[in-house]
């Protein structure tokens, strides 16, 4: 099993979030540790996107407390979380399609050399965080629209690595991509748990979420429905407590078997 | 080009999904872009460029090539010292109004009001500096900056309040256009001092032969230098790295352009100062745009605004600079234009003028759609369009028919343009 550490790296307590009259999260706690993958599931409408956009800073919460390594800390904007070491991967990737992988990687951040672009010590870079994390692409001087989907995933991936951020945020990284390009995408997530990354992977496939995940966290209507250990947790399990049809009697006893393996 | 290494991941962890996981890490990927040694590599190269749509300059040079050929076959005084000298100076307004186009151009956007602005610059100056006695200098520096503050505008109205390029321009086109008419006045012409700085700009030539081969010898020393200690840069830094036997070819072959080039200028009245400021203005642009973050963003914003917003670029602030920019060529474009025919007057930069800037821009090979393109474009898409102009006018042909020849070469590209689009799209390992 994967070495967790003691206090987590993100914290929610009791995080409320409102939209007018509509409760889009009540209560919800989440924790998510280094090294650590976190899958968050739950149905459209579950309040999965709310609850990454108030981690990335893009809502404010209205009530509760996000904690950061133990601290109690305010992420107003995306600025906070960025500067906390949140990195956000969306799902309609942020990448140019003109212009190449190192340019893009380092887009926004480049390296200057007095005052002129240092591409020479952007591509050693970028040659390097791509070996690091075994990614393999054809070349890192060709166009983004020359890659495939899931090679502009790893890359967009990739991206959010440069700023060596403690949590990362991948939003349905493998919803697009064929089966060789979500197997590239999963195999990067196990490499970032490996380097000590604390990873929140959104998620509606239940295979992938079963192949990386340590810990499943249920989201319904806004709410926590559930947070399961994916060693030892069945597929219909999960998929229960998605769509609700779950009787109290399972849940109570998943929470109990959960117990006894922390034991 | 790539060398990149086969590392097998750690496989302590445990995978659900074995089968998909064992395919991720096969040996190399078998489309990993590895040029081959020797030769062969570079012609394997080239080939997979063409298939992949990846022409870049080739269509345009063969094209002017097979432009000149048929018209040195058709009069011989075509390719003359005297005429390549004269299209050379001729080209210098245009293709300086296409420069501020490409930067347009690489936003994805288009700028129609360039050929106004150019008119409002000749006029300016001639105003300010003839009619008011204003001295020079400063009159030509006022003139710019009147470009660039139509520009900048333009760009403001555009990127702040949202309202598309194309309307923007086209309403700058007309109020530019009539704000010229007005500061003409009644006469309608205005004749410049043929002494003066202006005219100067198109009438002067370095006629001592030392300068047109000093500039030759110049341009390729600086390519040979540059490109060498870039390349041992990148071998210290153990990135791929071109031979020293590509660097030399290469340079060879810009000596060869630069001192036929430089021959021909020292055959007639030496080399001309209007091309020296045309060069220094695409290597200087061309530098921005390619080795600066600003040109990066410029580039960016093309192929995504939304992933440059993203990124932390002040998406208005480009925009409106770019702009900027292309007002503030298209004001020294007219400058050259006013200085080349001696006087400002009520047709500058009307009718075909502004499409045949843009033409120019588009011929030489920037995309219409925004994100890919150089400034050097602009000198070939212009070198093209002078070309068919003063070969059809040594044949005597009309402009009916220099019209509809323009024209086609125009369409010929905008539809190299598209394909080539659509090819790289479909080219694209996916």
């Amino acid at each position: 099993m994967v070495h967790v550490s003691a206090t987590p790296v993100l914290a929610l307590r009791g995080v409320s979030k409102r939209f007018g009259a509509v409760q889009a999260l009540t209560d919800v706690e989440l924790e998510v540790h280094a090294g650590e993958v976190v899958a968050l599931v739950g149905d459209n409408g579950a309040g999965k996107s709310t609850l990454v956009k108030t981690i990335a800073g893009v809502h404010p919460i209205d009530e509760g407390v996000i904690e950061w390594e133990g601290k109690p800390v305010q992420i107003s904007k995306p600025h906070d979380a960025q500067n906390l070491g949140i990195a956000t991967v969306y799902q309609d990737l942020a990448l140019c399609d003109n212009i190449d992988v190192v340019g893009n990687l380092f887009l926004g951040r480049e390296i200057r050399r007095r005052g002129v672009l240092d591409e020479v010590e952007m591509e050693r870079r970028s040659r390097e965080l791509l070996d690091t994390l075994s990614i393999r692409i054809p070349s890192v001087r060709i166009p983004i629209a020359s890659l495939s989907g899931g090679q502009r995933q790893v890359v967009a991936i990739a991206r959010s690595m440069l700023g060596e951020p403690k949590l990362v945020i991948l939003d349905e990284p493998t919803a697009a991509l064929g089966v060789e390009q979500t197997a590239q995408v999963l195999d990067l997530v196990e490499r970032l748990r490996e380097r000590g990354h604390a990873v929140i992977l959104i998620s509606h496939n239940m295979a992938d979420v079963k192949a990386v995940a340590d810990k499943v966290a249920v989201l319904r209507l806004g709410r926590n429905n559930g947070v399961f250990e994916v060693k030892s947790t069945s597929q219909e399990e999960i998929i229960s407590a998605i769509t609700g049809a779950t009787d109290n009697a399972v849940t109570r006893r998943a929470a109990r078997t959960n117990g006894e393996i922390k034991k | 080009m790539s060398t990149e290494k086969t590392t097998t991941p750690a496989e302590d962890h445990v995978v659900e999904n074995p089968e998909a996981a064992a395919a991720a890490v096969t040996a190399v990927d078998p489309r990993l872009l590895v040029r081959e040694q020797g030769l062969k590599g570079y012609v394997n190269e080239f080939k997979r460029k063409m298939k992949a749509g990846d022409l870049g300059s080739l269509p345009v040079v063969v094209g002017l090539l097979i432009i000149w050929a048929i018209f040195t076959s058709l009069n011989s005084n075509f390719l003359t010292a005297g005429n390549f000298s004269d299209m050379s100076i001729a080209m210098v307004g245009t293709g300086m109004i296409a420069v501020g186009i490409v930067f347009v151009l690489l936003l994805g956007e288009i700028d129609l009001s360039v050929g106004s602005v150019s008119g409002v610059a000749g006029a300016t100056f001639a105003v300010l500096s003839v009619t008011h006695g204003m001295n020079e200098v400063l009159a030509l520096v006022l003139a710019i900056l009147t470009g660039t503050a139509a520009g900048a505008i333009h760009g403001f109205v555009f990127a702040r309040i949202g309202v598309p390029a194309f309307a923007v321009t086209l309403a700058g086109l007309l109020f530019w256009q009539g704000f010229m008419l007005q500061i003409l006045g009644e006469n309608g012409t205005i004749n410049l001092d043929s002494d003066g700085l202006v005219v100067k700009l198109t009438s002067y030539y370095f006629s001592d032969v030392a300068a047109a081969y000093g500039l030759a010898l110049v341009a390729t020393v600086g390519y040979f230098l540059t490109s060498f200690f870039d390349n041992r840069r990148r071998e210290a830094a153990g990135v791929p790295s071109r031979p020293v036997s590509e660097i030399v070819v290469r340079t060879a072959f810009l000596a060869v352009v630069a001192f036929a080039v430089a021959i021909v200028f020292n055959q007639y009245k030496g080399l001309p100062l209007a091309v020296v400021i045309f060069l220094a203005v695409l290597v200087i642009t061309d530098f921005v745009l390619r080795r600066t973050s600003y040109g990066r963003k410029v580039y960016a914003l093309g192929g995504s605004v939304e992933a440059s917003r993203r990124a932390g670029i002040n998406v208005e602030l480009v925009r409106i600079s770019v702009f900027a920019i292309a007002g503030t060529f298209a004001a020294i474009g007219g400058l050259f234009v006013a200085s080349k025919i001696a006087s400002a007057n009520q047709g500058a930069g009307t009718g075909e003028f502004l499409m045949n800037v843009i033409a120019a821009a588009v011929i030489g090979g920037t995309s219409l759609f925004g994100g890919r393109g150089r400034t050097w474009d602009a000198l070939l898409g212009v070198m093209v369009i002078i070309s068919i102009t003063y070969g059809l006018a040594l044949e005597g042909i009309a402009s009916p028919v220099q019209y509809m020849i323009t024209g086609g070469v125009l369409l010929a590209t905008v539809i190299i343009d598209a394909v080539t689009r659509k090819t790289q799209k479909t080219a694209g390992r996916a």
